[in-house]
């Protein structure tokens, strides 16, 4: 009777934490759901100038949120460009106008590069400093070049470059060409003049 | 470790000091270098340990009758588990920016060798108010020394406390700091330290 009484309360404190477990999970679940909406629109907003609102679209498979004003305009596209970084996925929210030809803006949406030094591309862009690493890439003009990266040097904003963050080379690196990829592919295949 | 009768006070302060989990019993090490880049990281890890000792270990010392022997440490595991992924979804839900500076290290508290070590060693052979006292002795002597751990290495490596500049700007941070060897270097000297201090006090 002894390996009874074992599988019994094995059995029994199982069940109620798996019970405990799923109660807890129904109340977070809708609350992390809200928080990554939140986290996305926020974003949306971030990277595009006066928008107001903003519609989901897809284009040949592809997720993209059309910007519009108060006045019903598009004022401009965003998307998420996603890719490998450092040593983790890195998704970016990028923000251009409907030609793709201007840069508005990027935000990190997620990111787990080494911390203290590649987690400080995802570092908050709305402080003004212009030595923010995500807020060197508010307006810049991407109508026949990419986005360039330095190491060392002033950049400068018309042959849209961007200074790479100091021991983080590969993390800055990797943004730049995330965002670079996926705008040139984009390129080819999407109209958003309708 | 406390075999004969000790004071309600001494079970809460030995975790604090002369049996600092971190600083004289060396458990809990993965989380204590791995998330001491920062102060607030830091402190958000102790509180995480310290919901999770506490709440293991009035449930632990709760069932320690019922609990066979042979089946205990499978026991101790799911409640361990079951209050960490506890502290996972509320971080998630309700603070998502420390749960994503936390990243894996949350989940990680399962294996946290301290947490079970209480367990096993105190919750599971005493009654219910000298294990809450010895959880959370244990827990604030661990969120202690994290914290200075992760003070020391957030000032040096980025000249910031809590995200706060304390260094003049001309001061470059060392970068190794809030690396990985930064962690390893720092305790190596805090230990020496802690141990330092002991050797006077008993002289």
């Amino acid at each position: 009777m002894k390996s009874a009484k074992l599988i019994i309360v094995l059995t029994v404190v199982t069940i109620l934490a798996g019970l405990s477990l799923s109660l807890l999970n129904a109340w977070a679940e809708p609350k992390i759901e809200k928080h990554r909406m939140k986290v996305r629109n926020n974003a949306v907003k971030k990277v595009l100038p006066n928008v107001a609102k903003f519609e989901k679209d897809t284009i040949n498979g592809s997720t993209f949120f059309i910007g519009k004003n108060d006045s019903n305009q598009i004022v401009g596209v965003s998307f998420i460009a996603k890719g490998k970084g450092y040593q983790s996925d890195i998704r970016i929210m990028v923000g251009m106008d409907t030609s793709l030809t201007n840069l508005y803006g990027a935000k990190i949406l997620e990111q787990a590069e080494t911390p203290g030094l590649g987690s400080k591309i995802s570092e908050d862009p709305t402080r003004d400093d212009p030595n923010w690493f995500m807020q060197q890439f508010q307006d810049l003009k991407l109508d026949n070049q990419y986005i360039n990266y330095i190491k060392s040097g002033q950049p400068k904003k018309n042959k849209a470059e961007i200074k790479a963050i100091t021991g983080a080379t590969i993390s800055s690196k990797s943004v730049v060409n995330i965002i670079n990829e996926t705008v040139k592919d984009y390129k080819n295949y999407t109209n958003f003049a309708k | 470790m406390s075999k004969g009768k000790v004071s309600y006070l001494k079970e809460f302060t030995k975790g604090i000091w002369e049996d600092n989990p971190v600083l004289v019993m060396l458990l809990g090490l993965c989380p204590t270098l791995a998330v001491t880049n920062t102060a607030i990281n830091s402190l958000s890890m102790g509180l995480a340990v310290l919901f999770t000792l506490t709440s293991s270990s009035i449930v632990v010392s709760l069932i320690r009758k019922f609990v066979p022997e042979e089946v205990r440490i499978p026991v101790f595991i799911v409640v361990i588990a079951t209050f960490v992924t506890i502290v996972d979804l509320f971080l998630k839900a309700q603070f998502p920016e420390i749960s994503n500076a936390l990243g894996p290290f949350v989940p990680l508290i399962v294996v946290n060798c301290m947490i079970l070590g209480r367990q096993e060693a105190f919750a599971s052979q005493n009654p219910l108010g000298r294990s809450i006292l010895d959880a959370l002795g244990m827990s604030v002597g661990f969120t202690l020394a994290l914290l200075f751990l992760g003070m020391i290495r957030e000032l040096l490596g980025s000249g910031t406390i809590f995200a706060i500049q304390v260094m003049p700007e001309s001061f470059q941070p060392w970068v190794i700091m809030i690396l990985p060897p930064g962690a390893f270097l720092t305790l190596g000297f805090m230990i020496a330290g802690f141990n330092w201090v002991n050797e006077k006090v008993k002289t």
